[in-house]
């Protein structure tokens, strides 16, 4: 590469917005071509690919990823619960491009581990507050007329244990509690208006078949607006860990009301204060007091790479890669720093922007080698824009666990190295 | 609950009004506009009428005003050796929670404190919430294997140990249940974002120059090093 199309790039690139600071160094590529100059054996010797041959047809009926992609995976972290049949994993986010995850790496959260259910023996009852209880089968589910959309899911506590300060040095683990896939099922209106709705109907009841019969209250606007109930994730049945055979898929709001293996749904005038809606995921404010039902998950975003576990390796050309959400409608704009916040360029949002979906940006950026400071700042279609975590923090204090949508800062040290902090 | 009906469905309200007025996304507009075209005047006649046995096997659940509250009773005493038998192990001979397992009584008045210490005692507002989760979901391991006169007495032995029946002689059952209020039951009120951060609803966010001096870093996740994969194990209990 050139010194002269550095420079070129430089210009279009993102330190050479004008205002940042440290912009604008042409980098050595000395090494490359040093590199260069000497033959490649990988190019002037016959690989093994390149002779023998490789597997045929008959190897993998159902396909896996390559051997070389072993690290993209699903982590936990063993200290944040008692006990990993209640707890939770993280998807590998630094890993994933473009805004569908693969079914594989979907994050879980169970509260009794995962309910493995024949198709064949799952049953699903509405009663309560409406003209005919019913009991589907999935067969009769399959013949409903169908609807596919994709979306997020977001773990309510997904960044929770980054309430109080820069906890888990990794973009996994602060913020991969989220998923996003394309679901096929049918609308919960559909169901509903099978059974027939009374008009005294206020709030539906959703319970899953697991050992934890995981129960829920849902507002029934919501209930007749877009809630589904799914039984494909991107084109294939529910994998197990996310509710095989049936769940429910609840747009924009908090995972936890997205009720997996789905077995019953009762139809009421009032919520039933579950415990999933009062010791858990209600939200305790600084003044002793807490809010229940926070349901939407708020706009935010997050740089996957560069982050702690995807270091910047190369100076000069470099991809700055992120996801952006909001559970109140579509992405917007996503803003980035690379100066902790002091100055902003718009990112390029690439790829599907959907309605309540995860959401891709970019920036193209040269480094030379500075600090950073990453940021990034997600603004939804309501107006609504990320706010960072010191302002949360003024009206919520640090104790309310769920619903940290606060801007992350990511420190790209001179050697590349990137570190989850705070800033002041 | 603790707060009027009124204000709950005015929430509602305006949280329905927000989603419809948010729906401009093309995709959605015309994926609904399909669906309803799609859609038969008429029933579709699938699933079956659900038979009176079949719901009451399944129809576990309890509000707050007692509905769905099953005949039954059970005393502290009787909870306490329950309790002893099925639920200490993990949680304590008094509730108060082995290793890292849930701590069920105590932290009265640590709700304003650094470290809150949220029990059913100290933070749950409703003790329908005790008998419909215990029923459902408890023992871990286990679930679904408990009288209704073992939830009973077993939620008669936690209003004991968080101090909130004084009586180790007293009888919980379906007729003076709601005779019981929980301290912190009217300390919840129903999502208030939109109206209590509203100035995170901003026409324009400042690009340029936003902090007069350059930031400065305040805290490290590798200090604190409890990520997996770091160098040293998890320092956290």
């Amino acid at each position: 590469m050139t010194s002269a199309s550095e420079k070129a790039l430089n210009r279009r690139g993102f330190l050479g917005a004008a205002g940042l600071a440290g912009a604008s160094a042409v980098l050595s590529t000395k090494s490359a071509v040093a590199e260069a100059a000497r033959p490649d054996p990988l190019i002037t010797e016959v690989q093994d690919w390149a002779r023998y041959l490789g597997d045929g047809v008959d190897k993998k009926p159902y396909g896996v990823p390559s051997k070389f992609e072993k690290h993209v995976i699903r982590r936990d972290v063993p200290w944040l619960t008692a006990s990993p049949e209640s707890s939770v994993n993280f998807t590998p986010l630094h890993e994933l491009e473009g805004i569908i995850t693969p079914s594989g790496l979907c994050f879980e959260r169970h509260h009794s581990g995962v309910a493995e259910i024949d198709p064949a023996k799952h049953r699903l009852m509405i009663h309560g507050l409406v003209d005919k209880p019913l009991v589907f089968t999935m067969d009769d589910i399959k013949r409903m007329p169908r609807t596919n959309r994709v979306c997020f899911l977001e773990c309510a506590a997904n960044s929770g244990m980054e309430w109080r300060g820069a906890q888990l040095n990794g973009c996994q683990f602060t913020h991969g509690m989220v998923h996003n896939v394309m679901y096929t099922g049918v609308s919960l209106k559909a169901l509903l208006d099978e059974a027939g709705v009374k008009p005294t109907a206020k709030w539906l009841m959703l319970e899953g078949a697991d050992a934890a019969a995981m129960n829920r209250s849902l507002p029934i606007e919501k209930a007749m607006n877009d809630v589904m109930l799914a039984f494909a994730m991107n084109g294939e049945a529910l994998r197990p860990e996310q509710g095989y055979p049936l769940r429910a898929v609840v747009p924009g709001w908090e995972g936890n009301l997205w009720v997996k293996w789905i077995r019953r749904i009762e139809v009421g005038d009032k919520p039933w204060q579950t415990r999933e809606e009062t010791s858990k995921y209600t939200d305790l404010l600084a003044d002793g007091r807490s809010r229940k039902h926070t349901f939407i998950m708020d706009a935010k975003s997050v740089v996957t790479n560069p982050s702690p576990q995807a270091p910047l390796k190369h100076k000069g050309r470099n991809v700055l890669s992120g996801l952006a959400w909001s559970g109140r409608g579509t992405i917007k704009r996503v803003d980035v720093s690379i100066d902790g916040g002091r100055n902003w360029q718009t990112a390029r949002i690439d790829g599907p922007v959907l309605d309540k979906s995860l959401t891709r940006f970019y920036v193209d950026f040269d480094w030379n080698g500075q600090e950073m400071m990453i940021q990034s700042r997600a603004m939804d279609s309501t107006g609504y824009v990320q706010p960072t975590k010191d302002e949360l923090r003024k009206v919520r204090g640090v104790n309310s666990i769920y619903h940290n949508n606060g801007i992350q800062t990511w420190l790209v040290r001179a050697n590349g190295e990137t570190e989850n902090v705070e800033i002041g | 609950m603790s707060r009027s009906v009124n204000l709950v469905n005015a929430c509602l309200a305006a949280a329905g009004a927000l989603l419809l007025t948010l729906a401009p996304v093309q995709s959605a507009a015309q994926q609904m506009t399909v669906r309803e075209a799609a859609k038969p005047a008429s029933k579709l006649g699938l699933g079956r009428e659900a038979l009176p046995e079949e719901i009451s096997a399944w129809d576990i659940d309890v509000r707050p005003d007692g509905k769905g509250l099953p005949p039954g009773k059970g005393t502290v005493k009787e909870g306490d050796q329950v309790f002893q038998a099925q639920c200490a192990a993990c949680h304590g001979e008094f509730g108060e929670g082995v290793g890292r397992w849930p701590v069920l009584a105590g932290g009265h008045g640590t709700l304003k404190a650094d470290r809150p210490d949220k029990t059913v005692g100290s933070f749950w507002p409703d003790l329908s919430t005790v008998f419909d989760y215990v029923k459902r979901a408890m023992p871990y391991g286990n679930a679904q294997s408990l009288s209704n006169d073992d939830v009973y007495a077993l939620t008669a032995y936690l209003l004991s140990m968080n101090d909130i029946i004084k009586d180790e002689n007293f009888e919980l059952n379906d007729k003076n249940f709601l005779s019981i209020k929980m301290p912190n039951a009217t300390a919840f009120y129903d999502d208030d974002r939109e109206v209590v951060e509203k100035h995170f609803w901003i026409k324009e966010p400042c690009m340029k120059n936003c902090r007069p001096t350059a930031p400065k870093v305040t805290g490290r996740a590798v200090s604190i090093d409890v990520t997996p994969d770091s160098k040293a194990g998890p320092k956290v209990d």
